[in-house]
Order: C-alpha cells, then structure tokens, then sequence
C-alpha cells in the first residue's frame, strides 16, 4: 500500500510484513534446557520463600526451581499448576518485576533475581507441549455450579470445582472463552494463540461446559441462576470504561483502549489494523502501557503516553515504563486531559493542563497548558464494573461500585460467590483473579458438603 | 503413580529416604520434624554409653564451595551423641509408638567389650525400635579412643562385633562402613561373616578442608587447631558409588542388602545408587544445606521418574546397572568414540581446544577462515571425553560411536565384534 509512519492521519500497513513479525514476537524468548538449568542452580531454596509470600497463588517457587534442577520438568511443572492452573498465563503476563522477582534475595547481594518468570515458563510450557493433564477429576459430586465469565478468575474457579467432582456451567459474553487473557494483554506477552491452548488444556480435567455469547443481564438472570445451580460465581470483570469527562469524547479517533487490544489481539493480520501517525494515550496503568507500546509497533510514527500524576504513582511497574521507553514511546507525567480538539468532529488534537498537587495532596491544574497533536486518542483510565448487569435481580452488596466478598470470596448473597476485577479491592492482576477463583472454589466446595 | 512403599529388612518404610545417622536425627524434635516433612525413616544419631561424650564449642562444620556458593564439600568433627543414654533412649521409645508407619533405626557405637553391646542392645530394643546400625565408620574424634573407623578398618572387630549384636536382638543388624580403607569388599564379608543383615555405606572421609593463611592454621579451627574431620556431602558421591558397586558385583558379597549413604542430594542421586544395588538410602548434607523440606523434591521425582520409565516398585530396578559395572579388562577395545561439536550450542570459549592442546591429544581446532572455531579432528581424536568434561554447556559436545567405515586415528576398520584386554595382542599375558 506504501504506507509509512509518516503517512498522515489514520492508516493501516504501516510496516512491512518482516517488521509486523519482529515487533509482535515473544518479548522474552522462551529458556532452553541449558538456560534453564543454570538459571535454576541460583535459586538458593530459601526458607519460608519470600517470593513464594510474594506470589498471590503462594505457587511453591523454590520446590519448582529445585525440580527444574534435578531434571524433574513434570514434577515442576504439577508444583505450580496445583497452586495456579494458570501458571502458563501468568508466567508470562505477571508483573514478576513487582511480585516474586522483586522479593527474591538474590537482588540483595547481586541486584539480579533469579529468573522465577521464565523458568515457570520453562516448566509449564514442557509440561503442556505434550497432552496430559495435573488434575485426576474426583467422582461427580452431582452438583452443578454456574460460573460466570471465563475469565481467568471464572475458568480457575471452574477448574478447581470440575477437580474437586462438581459440574460446571461457564457463561461468557463473548465468542471466545479466556477473558482478558484473550482479549486483553499484550500480543507479545502471549504469543501463538497461547490463550486458548490454555483454556483448552483447563477444560480438559472434565465436567466443565462453556456457553459463549452469553451475557448476564441479558441472556441470563442472577436470580435464575441461583435457583438453577447449586452456587454461583461471578467473575465476569468490568464491562465499561471512565471516561475522560471532556466535551466531544464520542468524537471520531476517540477510542476506548482496550477496545482497540481486543482488536488487536483478534487480529489475524497486524497490517489490517488502522493506527494513527500520531497518538495520545491517556493513562498509567499496564493498559496504558499496552496501548502505548502496540501503536508504536504498529508503525505509529509519534507515540505519547500522558499521565496526570508522577512516575512513583504509576500504576504500570517501572519495568513497564522502561520497556514503553525502550520501544520508543514518549511518557509526560503531571498533565490533565482538558481540551479535545476536532475537524468536523475528527480528533486532531488534545489539550492538556500541567497539573500538581495543593496541600491537601489533591490534583490542580498550575495554568500552563500545552497541546498534542493527535490522530488517535486512546482512554485508559480504568474500568467500572457496569451494575445493570444485575436486572430486576437480588444484587450483591457493592462497595466502590465494585461487589464485596469477604476472604472466602463470598458476597453477601447467600450462594453467590465473586472475584477477579469485579470484586472491590480486586488487584487488577491475572495472577490474583486466578487466586480468587481458586478460594472461591474451596469455598464454594465446603458450602455444597455442607448444604444438602 | 508408582508405589515409593520400602522394605529394607523387613523394616517398612513409605518411601525409601531415610535420614543418616548425623545431626539432623540428634533428638526427638528434629526427627519428628523430619517425619512431618515426608522423610520415610531416621537412623538415630549414633548412641553410646555414658557418661555422655562432649563436643567442642567451636565450629564443628566445614565447607568448600563452588563459585557460586553452592556447598560441594561439607565436614565435620561432631561426635556421637552428647546427651545421656537415658534420655535418648526414651525419646527414641516415644517417637516410635507416636510414628509406628515410619522407619525407626538406632544407631550404636560403644568400647570393643562384649559386655559393652551386649548391654546396649536389649536397651534399644526395648524402645520399639526397628533395627540397629553400628557405627564402624566416624573417622574423627571416635577414632582416637579406638571405635568409629578404628574398628570398620579392622575386619575381624566388625565380624565380632556384628555376632554380638546379632545374638542379643532379633532387630536387624546393618554395619555401618568407613570408606577409609582399600578394600570395601573385606569389611562388607567380615559382616556378612558375624551374621550382620545388611551394610549401610559410605560413612564420611578424613579430610581437612583448608588452611587459614593467617593464623597457618587449618580451617576452620578451634583456638588456633583444627582436626581431621569427616568429609561428605555431593564431592563424595562418586566414592560413595563405586564402593556400593564393589560390594554389589562381587558374587562373594553381593547378596548383603546395602543402605547406600553418601551425597545423596536428589531423587536421581537416590535412584542411581538403586540401581546400583542399593535396597534403600539415607541422606545428610543435603538436608543440613537445605532443609528437611527437600523432601518433597526427591519423593515426587522419584515417583515420576517411576511412571515415566513403567517402574511400579523400586525393586524393579534394584542392581539394574551393577552388570554394567566390570573390570577395565573387560572393556570393549573395538568399540571407537570421537567427540562432535555441536556449532549451534558452541559458545566459542575454547576451553574444549586449549584443554586438549596441552594436556590430551591435539584434537580440537581453534581458527577457520580467520574466525574462532572449533571443530574436533578425528584423526587425532582418541575420545577420551575430556573436551565434554571442560564444555561449560550442557549437551554441547557429545561423544559419538563410529560403527562404519574406518578410524581415521589409526586406519584401522570399524569392527562390530566385542574384544576385550585379555585377547590384546599388545597383552603378554593374553589369552587367545
């Protein structure tokens, strides 16, 4: 099509095939044995593992380094997926550098951590190359659980009840089953359809059935729900998005962020999609991030994240924010979106307020504005969970419009059980919607020994 | 899921990992500790009579590490246990009753008196415990007053001994062997001799594991003197294994049953030791180093290494390798090895090339086409496995038989028959 970065406004096929190819390759190439095996002979087999503390799925690191290094890839790959049945997901996709990683010891003496990430990496990928599976399904208990969302935080709660010899009914919203994991993410932190070799590889425990393209709230009724099935969870995250609060947001090349990812992850051709010469995130979480670092690789010639408050604030981890850096994205912090500028009711352009903070530690605009040139401008400033999701149901009690559950994830609804992004306090993280589904299944497995 | 269940003796354990007789099972809470861990069976830390021996209040434990860090080598000068008779013994009585599922085993080391033993005896074995292991193995302290070591380098002790021991009890008898010593086979027989069940072996080397340049004195030390003390840990492993295999593969001795100690560190440490013959394994260092928690580690490879290879019971694989074990005469001199380079692993350090330039054959290249590179020279190679040794990454140059064709080396043809030294030309004494 002979279209560059510079080419103006919005265009698709920016780069070359070769280059589309290179930019959405496996971040961190996979460990091979070698590598692994000396990565794994730095772990020091640490008592009570502070990065095992570290891991909200409390994943036995060192055990599964160990084994790694006696040779024994299954019995390291089963230490993790007893603890995360979504080890390979998350091996990839956690912010290690903010959780075990970060705690390892090595960084005290050498600033240099073992490689957790990568050699849980190394230890699921052996393990699901070949067909098999960690989990022997106990006998079918005759209850039926419906899960809501097949999330990480629904298909981990599944799994774990589906093991334990309950059946499960997942309904999920969309066409494909794996939440954000699937539609969400960078491409190059999952690579190869890996999302739903991963759903394929939980499903196969047994005893759980998928029924896509349905919606709570419009296909099926929370009420219904609780009277059909012995339980229920839901884990079906945030269906809308904060909005910026300015005057013509519904202009054209105003977009939602995660929209355009979804896109991008369903894409089977990275030349097909539209990217602007000049683009504006709005943001400074991962989603940020994420947006930011794919525009950039999709050939944008000017890529600019802004953030209202300072880097300690963001909530993207600096690792993150080099990684922005590195691939060239342009990061400005303490500045407020305050003007969307159109051309018949196109984005050209968005005007920001240098912002700081007043003694009260509360956000204010100093009065010197700048302006950036834009042909895409992408919200990412979180997700609210969107309440009408609940009908004419009996709703759970909710706090920060979020649901409340207590540590056994349960919500105040006597058989309702909740977690993921759309619980309050939810983490944001895959690893910790994984968790939740797993407490919440324990839970829920104790309720039903005990409910009949 | 294979079955990890282990009867050594007739004592039954739930896995065949037992803790040596060392610190690690010096008293009821450590061992019960222990249990909680997973580990299938204790050997008591070795009793003897009191007054009660003491240690001394300085280090008792030494190191050589690798680059790393990673503990190597481990010694020590800790005596036999340093608490009275009385209170081990009810503590041991104790553990038993509230662990009955695990291996309980005492270990025993007093004077060469018959009345000695034969007094302490029925004393263990009064305490439910399953069996006794008699200590003719700690090369340190012990020895001076003429047992540990003392007594396993002097067969006809051990023989007298093991029938004292063995008309006192009806508890199985294992011997515990010292490995500083020639000959492993004499005391295994001098054993079998006095009627022992079974011999546990390598108990630990003499050693001193360093000086200390500025005090000149060995480290570590106590006030400025240091003794010998008994080595162990993964730099004794392969002692360890060739003595096992030396007992297993003679006809004379190989029908003991063996308890194979000696830098055990992981399941696979474990398994090769089984194959080699050993009926079951007890494990130290790598406990001291790590923790009871590894544990976990070794049972679990263990039992999928089993499902892997179709292993229901460890039986299945006991002595599996000792065949493989014969002298250097029996070698096959027609069978032709030559190293290959793999270039795509190669890292281009050169201590493949250097290592063989001056110390071996003049094998390996360095240079082609005025770049590094590496290539090994058949007509030079004698596959002697050095390059492999040195390589820094794993699986990088292996060694591959020829079967056809003709050795470069000495233009001699491949052949497939078997010939061993005893028909050697080059042999006077050969056999034709």
């Amino acid at each position: 099509m002979g279209n560059t970065s510079n080419t103006q406004g919005i265009s698709s096929g920016r780069l070359d095939a070769g280059q589309y190819k290179q930019n959405f390759d496996d971040i961190h190439s996979p460990l091979d044995s070698h590598q692994a095996s000396v990565e794994a002979s730095r772990c020091y087999f640490c008592f009570d593992a502070p990065c095992m503390t570290a891991c909200p799925t409390s994943i036995d690191i060192p055990l599964f380094i160990r084994q790694i290094a006696t040779g024994d890839t299954t019995g390291s790959a089963e230490t993790i997926f007893q603890q995360n049945i979504m080890g390979g997901m998350c091996a990839r996709v956690c912010p290690t550098e903010t959780l075990c990683e970060e705690a390892c010891v090595r960084n005290e003496c050498e600033e240099k951590p073992v490689k957790i990430g990568l050699l849980q990496r190394f230890a699921t990928d052996s393990y699901m190359d070949k067909d098999r599976h960690p989990f022997q399904r106990k006998a079918e208990t005759g209850k039926h659980v419906a899960v809501v969302g097949a999330g990480p935080a629904g298909l981990s709660c599944a799994h774990r009840l589906a093991a334990m010899g309950h059946e499960v009914t997942v309904y999920d919203a969309r066409e494909k089953s794996g939440g954000l994991n699937e539609f969400g993410i960078a491409s190059y932190k999952s690579t190869n359809n890996f999302a739903q070799a991963e759903v394929n590889f939980i499903l196969s425990v047994g005893g759980i059935k998928i029924e896509n393209n349905t919606a709570l709230g419009s296909d099926i009724e929370l009420d219904a729900l609780r009277q059909d099935f012995d339980a229920v969870f839901l884990g079906m995250g945030m269906g809308g998005v904060n909005n910026l609060n300015l005057a013509g947001e519904d202009m054209d090349g105003v977009m939602n962020a995660i929209d355009y990812i979804a896109d991008l992850r369903q894409a089977s051709d990275f030349s097909s999609l539209p990217v602007g010469r000049r683009v504006v995130v709005i943001g400074g979480g991962m989603t940020a991030v994420d947006i930011a670092v794919q525009t950039k690789l999709l050939g944008a010639e000017d890529v600019t994240l802004v953030y209202r408050r300072g880097q300690d604030q963001m909530k993207a981890s600096v690792y993150e924010q080099q990684l922005a850096n590195i691939k060239g994205v342009k990061i400005v912090q303490w500045a407020m979106p305050a003007e969307l500028i159109s051309e018949d009711n196109v984005v050209r352009a968005i005007r920001f307020d240098y912002a700081t903070t007043d003694d009260q530690g509360k956000l204010v605009a100093t009065g010197e504005q700048f302006e950036l040139a834009a042909d895409m401008v992408f919200k990412a400033i979180g997700q609210k969970f969107i309440n009408s999701v609940f009908g004419d149901s009996e709703s759970p009690d909710l706090n920060n419009n979020r649901m409340v559950v207590g540590d056994d994830r349960k919500t105040s609804l006597s058989n309702v059980w909740a977690g993921g992004d759309c619980i309050d306090g939810g983490e944001d993280l895959t690893v910790a919607a994984v968790e939740d589904g797993k407490v919440a299944a324990m839970s829920i497995d104790q309720y039903l020994k005990t409910d009949s | 899921m294979a079955d990890l269940r282990s009867d050594f003796l007739g004592i039954k354990s739930p896995n065949p990992f037992w803790l040596a007789s060392a610190p690690p099972t010096d008293r009821e809470t450590n061992v019960v500790r222990a249990y909680e861990a997973g580990w299938g069976g204790v050997v008591w830390k070795t009793l003897g009579e009191d007054p009660h021996v003491v240690n001394v209040n300085g280090p008792r434990y030494g190191a050589i590490h690798g680059a790393d860090r990673q503990l190597i080598g481990f010694n020590n000068i800790e005596l036999i246990s340093d608490r009275s008779l009385q209170t081990n013994l009810q503590e041991i009585k104790k553990v038993k009753q509230e662990w009955p599922d695990r291996a309980l085993v005492v270990s025993l080391m007093v004077p060469v008196r018959e009345e000695s033993w034969k007094a302490i005896v029925p004393l263990v074995e009064d305490t439910g415990a399953d069996g006794i292991e008699l200590n003719f193995g700690c090369p340190h302290g012990m020895s001076e007053r003429g047992m540990g070591s003392a007594i396993g380098q002097d067969p006809e002790y051990i023989e007298n001994i093991a029938r004292w021991c063995k008309q006192s009890t009806r508890m199985p008898v294992i011997v515990k062997l010292t490995p500083n010593i020639t000959d492993i086979r004499q005391p295994a027989r001098a054993a079998r001799a006095g009627g022992a069940d079974a011999v546990s072996l390598i108990n630990t080397i003499n050693s001193i594991m360093g000086v200390d340049l500025d005090r000149m004195a060995p480290s570590p030390n106590t006030d400025g003197k240091g003794s010998h003390g008994g080595y162990c840990g993964p730099a004794v492993k392969p002692i360890a294994l060739n003595m096992v295999a030396e007992i297993a593969r003679n006809a004379e001795t190989s029908d003991i049953p063996i308890s194979a100690i000696g830098g055990i560190s992981t399941w696979r440490d474990a398994v090769e030791f089984i194959t080699m013959g050993a009926g079951n394994v007890q494990v130290c260092t790598a406990a001291m180093t790590y923790g009871f928690k590894i544990i976990e580690e070794m049972i679990d490879g263990l039992s999928n290494w089993m499902d892997e290879k179709g292993y229901s019971s460890t039986d299945q694989f006991k002595g599996a390798a000792v065949s493989n074990i014969v002298d250097w005469q029996y070698l096959n001199m027609n069978y032709v090895a030559k190293a290959v380079i793999d270039q795509d692993k190669c890292i281009k350090c050169g201590r493949c090339h250097i290592a063989c330039e001056d110390t071996s054959h003049q094998a390996i290249t360095n240079m082609k086409d005025g770049e590094r590179y590496f290539e090994v020279k058949n007509e030079e190679c004698v596959g002697c496995n050095l390059c492999a040794c040195v390589c820094p990454v794993a699986d990088c140059i292996e060694m591959v038989q020829m079967t056809e064709g003709t050795d470069p080396r000495t233009d001699k043809p491949i052949v497939a028959e078997y010939a061993n030294w005893t028909t050697h030309p080059n042999n006077p004494g050969a056999v034709s």
